[in-house]
Formats: structure tokens, C-alpha cells, sequence
């Protein structure tokens, strides 16, 4: 029992970075229907920049570390609405009205070349991500969180509350799902509408700068590869819960991270060893194509079915 | 900071322009060239990508030595020799092997170093024998490369095979562990490494719990930890690279699990104590060769004073993989493969990491395996295990030093 609460503790954490991850993914493709290949490379720069400005900090003054990560997060998230706002500027806007393939494969330039200038100023070598926070470990009926897997679930689930907040409650938010609905007809009623999808790709980069902070202190690690593999994996689980739909993204990481222990953990114990723990992405991959047989839009649908 | 960002933005420059000096046409003809030969040298390893650190490192070594081979101005064949390193990226990718080992041979390399990862260097390597062109890797440990009855290849690094028993019996010795987990990355070099591991726990009567895997990339290891923590094994080995197994053994520790954890060359590295943090207190770890900090004195501060970095962990042997294919160009008086690559096979030189000699297979006779330990922050060597034996790492400087035909060693450099 203690192993199952440990994995399902391991999977939360997991699942709650895919799904702010997923959440930058899913908001993209709801606006402009575009799937932001170079979204994990964002989260790499919100790394790296974090890891500059932590590691500066606690090198160089005595502030507590709370504040030290929390001004690390900070400086993140400009640099990261920074690359989102000029990945938005000279990588899509202009092929806003190509096909369809176009602007994917400008995504997928655009992460190559985000992760080749990472590694040019922040080199090749694996970086070890500042550990300031105290790695204090709590015991749960056998099994054991430690505060950086806390902080990371609680952020999460507040980012969400908040983005959940600023979609539904707020003009721009208004203005967000007029033009998820129909760019045109937004434009017609005023709705700038270059504005707002910048806007989205913005507030997506914050989120992504934020997931790159929790990914480099869980881990303690920052490299300028570690945004394809979280990238992939966040957009699979905006796809399991219908991409283009806020609450499916959430829905869809914390799945997506619980399968995923959850596969590891366990598909050796059942099938007698024939399938170890490097099945685990397998198993993961599997629960996708499962669900998207059956429903092909995803868990909770896609947004596009509203324009209909 | 600063400096090393302008290193990296340097060194990747370098990079780039070698790559493009390649691609141009030989330069015009000088007034003295009808004296001069230039021998090319291919090097191999993947200079981006999670362990582009370490290639870097061999390519330093391969380049240092092409610089003394140089300045020494060597004759063959009456002409004076001016040496180039041709350096290519790899990407640690199996398909990229014989890619760039074509493109060498275009080339016309006389020789090559490399490549760095066993899965790489094995495709590559029957490429290069189809061509007829001497390998000398000086960190691919994988068995099988030599095995392949390939006649052109040779290492000067151990093997496996060597490395897996070494680190094994190590464990089974000092930590009498009654049951061991063992876990690798899926790739050629940590899944042999885990076998041979296994394989020598297993004769030793000690029980091995099912293998685990993840991959090159994988930074997340909570779950196979947690399973593993639940069968309550006394030891725990990886093999994969340092890069993989800084997150595993942090997050093994804060898991709860307190028992030893041990690892092959690829995360035997100072980056383990910046990846892991204070988890990294106290692992043991295991290295093809002698310690980097065992190498020659002379290696030591050329690498230093050209590169201003400290080598990291295969530069020496890169170095000496170098030497060698020199050396044995020398002795033939040829750069032609056919006709030094019997040179190569009987060659004995004595290199920054010790004596040079190739067996039948074109493995390092008597290769040396070290076991290390991580303390305060810094892998120390405990012992040097060689040909079956365990010599304490003091003892083996002592009587290295005592030898005078061994190069000169010194002692680790505590910073």
C-alpha cells in the first residue's frame, strides 16, 4: 500500500508539471488551431534562466532561499514571454494563413534553434540546478514527499485556478475565447486580434518559465535538451484531454504522470517480468491511443467542436 | 560565469570553423610543399547532446596530441609530416557512425580516434574496416568492438567485460550485499555494463532483482526507484552516464533508500556531486584506465595550459589513442593504413595513462580498472583493480612511481 501512495505521490508531481506544460500546448492550439513544437524549448529557457539567476543569488547574497527562487521564477518568466512573444512575431504570424504544415515545421526550426543558442551561452555540460530550498523529506504512511514535490503540486493547481480565473473572468479572457471561436468575426467586433493571440502565446511562455523552474529543482538538473522530451510528453497528455480545452490539458498531465508511475511500478509485477520499467513510455503511449480510439477528441473534446 | 560562456561560445566556434575547413579545398600549394605530407586524423564524438561535455574532453585530448606531433616536426618517407585533426559530431547516434565514418574516408583520413560511445563506434567501426582504416577509440569499453574479428580496431581503454567485474567484485567484497538491484539506460554501453555486473554478482551467489531500464534521457526515475525501494535490495548499480544518474541517485536518497549506490565510467564524474547534491556523498563508481588525475604530470598541465579547463575523463586516452596511430606512422616510415596498421598491432609506447600494448583482439593488454569513491564533493580513487586484483590506489602510485619505466604520475590534485 505504501508503494502504491509513493508512486501515486510520484505520478501527481509528474503529471502536475505536464500539465502547466500541457496548458501552454492546449491555449496555442485552441486560439490559432497551431501545435507549438518549440513550447518545451521555452520551458528549457525558463530553466536556464532560473538556474543563472538562482545560482548568482545564492553565490552572491544572503537572502533566504524562498525569495532566491521566487526572484529566480521571476526573471524567468520575462525572458520567457519574451522568446514566446518573438517566437509568435517571427516564426507564425506571418504564416498565420499558410497550410497547415508550414507553420509546424517553422515550430520544429524554431526549437532547434532555440536549443542551439542554449547550448551556445549556457554550454553542453548537464547543469546542476541550484538546490537552496531544503530538500526537508516528510513521511506519509510509509511513503515520502519532499517539500520541492509539494511546492510543485500546490503552484500547479494555482496556476490553473488562476488561468482558469483570467479565461473566464476577465476581458481578455473574453477576447481569448472570441477568437479561439471565430478570428474573423472578433476582429469585426473589435477584438484586436494580433494582440491577443500574442497575448496567449505570452501568458503560455509564463507558464512554461514556471514548469522550467519546478522541473530544474525536482531534478536538479538543467540541460538545453530537457524541453524535447517534456514537450512531447506535456503535448500527449494535451491530447489525451482533448487539446485546445484548459481543463482537459490539466485533466490530461496529472493522467498522463500517474499512468506513467503508476505503468513503471507495476507492469513488471503482472506480467511476470517479461515486461520491465523500460516499458513504461510504451504503457503510457498505449493509455493514449487507447482513449483517442475511442474518443477520437480527446477525454473532455476538443474547443473547435464550439465553433460548429 | 562570463568566462566560461565566452569558453562556450569559443569552443563552439571552433567547431565550426573546423567544420568548414574541411569542406574547402586544399589550400594553394606553398613554395615548400613539395617537401610536406599532410596526414589527416579523424576524430569522432558527439559534441552536442547530453554528454557533448565528454566529447569535447576526448577531442581536446586528440587535438593536444596532434599539436605536440607537430611541433615535433616529424619526418616520414623524407618528407616533413604537418598532421590535421578532422573533429566531426557524432550525436551520440548509432546511424551517425557510419555516416561520419564515410565521410572520413572521403576524406582520406590516414587514421581515426574515436568513437567515444560503444553504440556508435561498433556500426562505424566495420566501415572503417571495409576501408582498411586503423580505429582507435580511447572510450568506447562495449566488448563486442573488439570481438567482431575486425582487424583495424583497437582500444586503449579497458573493456566491460573488465570494467562490470571489476566494480562488481568491489561490491560483493567491501558491502557483502545479499540482494542487488540493478538498473541501466537501454543503450549498448549500460545495458552490457548492467550484464556483466549481473553476471559476476550472480556467480558470486549474491541474488539480483529483475533489471529495471530507462533511457538516455530519462530524468525521472521515481517510479523504478519506488519499486526497487519496496523489494528492500542492499546495493544498487546504473549503468548509464553521470547525466541520468545524478537525478537517480537524488532522488533514490529521497526516496528513504539508504544503501550504497554504484555506477560504471559513465557517471564516474566530479558533475555527479553538482547533479545530485549532498546525495552524492558516498557513492562508489568504477573506471575503464587510471584516473584522469593519474595520467602523466606533463599531460596534466598541457591540457591545462591549451585547453584552460581540466581534463575530464577520456582526454588521456583520446591523447594516447593519437600518439599511437603516430607512432606506429613513424615506425613504418608510412602514413599509408595498409602499410602501418601491422605497426599499430605490435606497437608498445608509453603513454600519458601508462604502457601501450594491443592484444590479438586489439584490446589494452593489462588494462587498469579504478574503483572511486565520492567524498566531500570530489570522486577519489579507492583502488586499482588490475588483472583480478585490488591494489590500493596509494600502493599503485607508489610502485608506479618506483618503476622507472612507467610515465611520471601524480599524486591527485585536491582543490
Amino acid at each position: 500500500m505504501e508503494i502504491f501512495l509513493q508512486q501515486l505521490i510520484n505520478g501527481l508531481t509528474l503529471g502536475s508539471v505536464y500539465a502547466v506544460v500541457a496548458l501552454g500546448y492546449t491555449m496555442v492550439y485552441g486560439i490559432i488551431q497551431l501545435i507549438n513544437f518549440a513550447h518545451g524549448e521555452v520551458v528549457m529557457i525558463g530553466a536556464m534562466v532560473a538556474f543563472s539567476v538562482i545560482g548568482w543569488l545564492a553565490a552572491n547574497t544572503a537572502l533566504p532561499p524562498l525569495v532566491i527562487v521566487l526572484i529566480g521564477t521571476l526573471a524567468a518568466i520575462p525572458a520567457c514571454v519574451g522568446v514566446g512573444y518573438a517566437l509568435e512575431i517571427f516564426a507564425y504570424r506571418r504564416l498565420r494563413h499558410a497550410p497547415r504544415l508550414a507553420p509546424l515545421i517553422t515550430a520544429i526550426g524554431a526549437s532547434i534553434v532555440l536549443q542551439q543558442v542554449a547550448m551556445m551561452i549556457w554550454s553542453r555540460n548537464p547543469l546542476g540546478f541550484p538546490q537552496i530550498i531544503p530538500n526537508t523529506v516528510y513521511h506519509l504512511e510509509g511513503a515520502t514527499i519532499t517539500l520541492v514535490q509539494i511546492a510543485i503540486i500546490v503552484t500547479s493547481v494555482l496556476l490553473m485556478v488562476g488561468l482558469t480565473l483570467v479565461v473566464y473572468r476577465t476581458r481578455l479572457g473574453v477576447a481569448m475565447r472570441a477568437t479561439s471561436q471565430n478570428a474573423h468575426i472578433a476582429g469585426l467586433m473589435g477584438v484586436n486580434v494580433n494582440q491577443i493571440i500574442a497575448a496567449t502565446f505570452m501568458i503560455g511562455a509564463a507558464l512554461a518559465a514556471v514548469a522550467g523552474v519546478m522541473v530544474g529543482s525536482y531534478y536538479g538538473i538543467a540541460h538545453y535538451t530537457m524541453g524535447s522530451l517534456l514537450g512531447l510528453k506535456a503535448f500527449c497528455a494535451a491530447v489525451l484531454g482533448g487539446i485546445g480545452n484548459l481543463a482537459g490539458a490539466m485533466l490530461g498531465g496529472m493522467l498522463l504522470g500517474i499512468v506513467e508511475a503508476l505503468g513503471a511500478g507495476y507492469i513488471g509485477d503482472f506480467t511476470n517480468n517479461v515486461f520491465g520499467s523500460n516499458y513504461q513510455d510504451v504503457f503510457a503511449f498505449l493509455v493514449l491511443i487507447g482513449v483517442l480510439v475511442f474518443r477520437p477528441s480527446g477525454l473532455l473534446g476538443e474547443r473547435i467542436g464550439e465553433r460548429a | 560565469m562570463n568566462e566560461s560562456r565566452i569558453l562556450a561560445i569559443g569552443s563552439a566556434l571552433v567547431v565550426v570553423l573546423s567544420g568548414c575547413g574541411k569542406n574547402e579545398p586544399a589550400p594553394a600549394p606553398k613554395a615548400d610543399a613539395a617537401q610536406e605530407l599532410i596526414v589527416k586524423i579523424g576524430h569522432a564524438a558527439p559534441l552536442t547532446g547530453g554528454i557533448a561535455h565528454l566529447g569535447k574532453d576526448n577531442e581536446n585530448g586528440a587535438r593536444l596530441a596532434i599539436e605536440e606531433a607537430n611541433a615535433r616536426n616529424i619526418v616520414i618517407d623524407g618528407k616533413k609530416v604537418k598532421f590535421e585533426l578532422l573533429a566531426e559530431d557524432d550525436e551520440e547516434k548509432p546511424d551517425r557512425g557510419p555516416i561520419i565514418a564515410q565521410k572520413f574516408i572521403d576524406a582520406k583520413v590516414a587514421g581515426v580516434v574515436g568513437h567515444l560511445n560503444s553504440g556508435v563506434s561498433i556500426p562505424a567501426s566495420t566501415v572503417y574496416a571495409q576501408a582498411g582504416i586503423p580505429m582507435v577509440t580511447g572510450s568506447s569499453t562495449n566488448p563486442k568492438l573488439t570481438e567482431q574479428g575486425l582487424k583495424n580496431v583497437f582500444r586503449t581503454v579497458g573493456r566491460d567485460d573488465q570494467q562490470g567485474p571489476a566494480i562488481a567484485s568491489y561490491l560483493a567484497t567491501e558491502y557483502k550485499p545479499k540482494l542487488v538491484a540493478v538498473i541501466d539506460d537501454a543503450t549498448a554501453y549500460g545495458e552490457g555494463l548492467g550484464n556483466e555486473v549481473e553476471k559476476t554478482l550472480t556467480a558470486a551467489g549474491i541474488k539480483v532483482l529483475p533489471r529495471e531500464k530507462g533511457s538516455k534521457d530519462t530524468r525521472d526515475w521515481k517510479a523504478v526507484l519506488t519499486k526497487i525501494k519496496g523489494k528492500k535490495p542492499d546495493a544498487v548499480f546504473y549503468g548509464g552516464m553521470d547525466a541520468t544518474a545524478g537525478p537517480l541517485l537524488k532522488q533514490g536518497r529521497e526516496l528513504g533508500i539508504k544503501v550504497v549506490f554504484a555506477f560504471g565510467d559513465g557517471a564516474c564524474t566530479n558533475t555527479m556531486k553538482d547533479l545530485a547534491g549532498d546525495a552524492a556523498e558516498g557513492f562508489v563508481c568504477s573506471q575503464a584506465g587510471i584516473p584522469v588525475q593519474a595520467a602523466s604530470s606533463k599531460f596534466l598541465a598541457d591540457y591545462k595550459a591549451k585547453f584552460n579547463a581540466e581534463p575530464i575523463q577520456y582526454s588521456p586516452f583520446t591523447y594516447d589513442s593519437t600518439h599511437v596511430l603516430i607512432a606506429a606512422m613513424q615506425k613504418a616510415n608510412s602514413a599509408d593504413p595498409a602499410k602501418y596498421l601491422p605497426e599499430l598491432a605490435k606497437i608498445s609506447h608509453n603513454g600519458a595513462s601508462g604502457k601501450i600494448e594491443f592484444d590479438e583482439k586489439g584490446d589494452r593488454k593489462n588494462a587498469e580498472m579504478t574503483i572511486f569513491m565520492m567524498k566531500n564533493g570530489k570522486i577519489e580513487p579507492l583502488a586499482i583493480i588490475k588483472g583480478g586484483a585490488s591494489v590500493k590506489y596509494e600502493d599503485f602510485i607508489k610502485s608506479a612511481a618506483a618503476t622507472p619505466a612507467a610515465p611520471a604520475v601524480t599524486a591527485p590534485e585536491k582543490k
